[in-house]
């Protein structure tokens, strides 16, 4: 089975059929006619041989996982990162708070100050994963493409209310300066076709 | 009876019984991987090359591990019972024989522990008394999973006793003795395969209910009720249920070989091979089903064993009755 065919959300234009269920035998000559028919069609041996066929075929589907990965698409929403601006590496979050307002699990906390060059700078910034529920809605709402989500999903942790904290998600600033940071194609990204689809704000009335 | 006779003896039981033991756990072993061969998955992979020392890994876990004995349980009874599963199963083997006889260092070892008169009598017999095991330890285990385990071993066991022993009724009157070496060299001109087909088939399909391997495997249904009698027990005395199985599916392979397909033939090395190449593809054929068929009811199982299985059984007996009148 390929990846097309789970994608495929056209339930009215696939291949579905009614299976036909024969009528139940009621009386005894029928019922010892179904067990005949039943006994000597060799049904069973049809199970023997597609079971033996699959063996011998080695067609093996398993992945074995800390080993092997299946790649994850790029709108997976696991952990959570902070982004740098690309070039100048400044941190992207501008502590407009939206991220903790929309919060649907109350998991981001966030404290903020204005420093020396009138700039609204984090202080203090974690998620708490052990509440956070991955809806992605903080990364949907950030206006910056500040915080997104990441792929890394192997979060198992001795602490079920573990703490992300800032610097913990914050992109390395050699990376973002050395151009490495992954852009966010996922929720709230920018999407190729942008300019086609955003409108200029109506100002004519 | 002179010494050497009591410690051949008991050189052959404890060979037995470490071959067998043995062969129980490389037997989940192959079970975990043929069956995942047939689902497409790899079976264990971790342990070891290829998952080979899973076998190690389980017997270290079955050792260690705390055998506990619930609030409840009726103690004794809790306690013997997974030893009356693993002892009878290996007391069935010893009138079998496992290889022709064979000469080692000018000294003729006949590798069966003792050929008795009543050989076939025997084994069946003793395999029968296996039934305790379940029974005993499903009652004993104040927990309604193995109770109604307990209650379906009873009937299962009972009711295919029967079959087993209809079914080896007509090839008995054609050898016309109960050892397993005779049944063998009755074969030298002919498997009894070809001249008892039902009687064949009617064994298989009774040793798949008294091994409790997966088309009825109603006893320790694992989807339904748990693991049936062995829901309460842990560490090794679960492990002597699970060795008593194994070595149960491996000594009704050698049955089967020994008494329709011709078993180790005249005697000669290629004969025991050919033997084990055939108990291999029987204990084959019960991993192989329990990937392909599904499990019939309760009451199927019943059905299946009174008003089809024990009628063909008796015509059977009766037709094989008159041919061996009219023959001669």
């Amino acid at each position: 089975m390929s990846i097309e065919q789970f994608q495929d959300r056209n339930i009215g234009t696939q291949n579905y059929f009614t299976v036909d269920i024969e009528d139940y035998p009621v009386t005894g000559m029928e019922k010892f006619r179904r067990v005949v028919r039943r006994t000597f069609r060799g049904e069973l041996f049809v199970g023997l041989w597609v079971v033996l066929r699959e063996m011998f075929r080695f067609d093996i589907h398993t992945v074995q996982y800390p080993k092997e990965k299946l790649p994850i698409g790029p709108r997976y929403r696991a952990i959570h990162e902070m982004q740098r601006l690309w070039e100048s590496g400044t941190e992207r979050c501008i502590g407009c708070g939206l991220c903790e307002k929309i919060c649907i699990s109350d998991c981001i906390r966030m404290d903020t100050r204005i420093d020396e060059n009138s700039r609204k700078e984090v202080t203090e910034y974690s998620i708490n994963l052990g509440r956070c529920i991955f809806c992605g809605y903080c990364a949907e709402v950030c206006p910056e493409l500040a915080i997104v989500h990441g792929g890394e999903y192997e979060n198992a942790s001795e602490q079920r209310a573990h703490f992300t904290l800032y610097e913990d998600m914050l992109t390395p600033v050699e990376e973002a300066i050395a151009q490495k940071q992954k852009e966010f194609p996922g929720f709230g990204a920018v999407t190729p076709y942008e300019d086609e689809r955003v409108k200029k704000t109506p100002l004519a009335y | 009876m002179d010494v050497a006779f009591i410690i051949e003896t008991i050189i052959k039981i404890v060979v037995l019984l470490l071959v067998f033991s043995a062969l129980a756990g490389f037997g989940t072993y192959f079970e975990r991987k043929v069956l995942a061969f047939m689902q497409r998955r790899l079976g264990p992979m971790h342990v070891g090359p290829y998952g080979l020392l899973q076998i190690a890994a389980d017997g270290v876990k079955l050792f260690t591990k705390e055998d506990i004995i619930p609030q409840n349980v009726v103690a004794p009874i809790f306690k013997i019972a997974p030893v009356i599963t693993a002892a009878t199963a290996f007391m069935a083997a010893a009138a079998i024989p496992f290889l022709p006889e064979f000469t080692l260092f000018g000294y003729t070892v006949r590798p069966i522990i003792s050929d008795v008169n009543i050989g076939v009598l025997y084994v069946v017999g003793v395999m029968a008394i296996g039934l305790y095991g379940p029974l005993l330890g499903g009652m004993a285990s104040a927990n309604k999973w193995s109770l109604i385990s307990a209650a379906r071993a009873a009937s299962v066991f009972i009711s295919y006793e029967v079959v087993t022993g209809l079914a080896l009724l007509s090839p008995i009157m054609l050898v016309g003795s109960l050892s397993l070496i005779d049944m063998n060299n009755y074969q030298s001109d002919g498997w009894m395969v070809w001249s008892q087909p039902v009687a064949f088939v009617l064994f298989v399909i009774a040793a798949f209910a008294e091994t409790g391997r997966t088309p009825f495997h109603l006893i320790a249904n694992d989807h339904e009720i748990i693991d049936g009698f062995g829901t309460e027990y842990s560490g090794m005395r679960w492990g002597l249920f699970f060795i008593g199985e194994y070595a149960n599916m491996f000594f009704i392979s050698f049955l089967t070989a020994l008494i329709f397909l011709g078993g180790f033939g005249d005697g000669s090395f290629l004969g025991a091979l050919a033997l084990l190449g055939k108990v291999a593809f029987l204990f084959f054929f019960f991993l192989w089903t329990r990937a392909a068929w599904p499990d019939v009811r309760p009451d199927q199982l019943m059905w299946l064993c009174w008003k089809v299985l024990m009628p063909i059984a008796i015509i059977n007996i009766v037709v094989t009755g008159f041919v061996v009148m009219f023959k001669g």
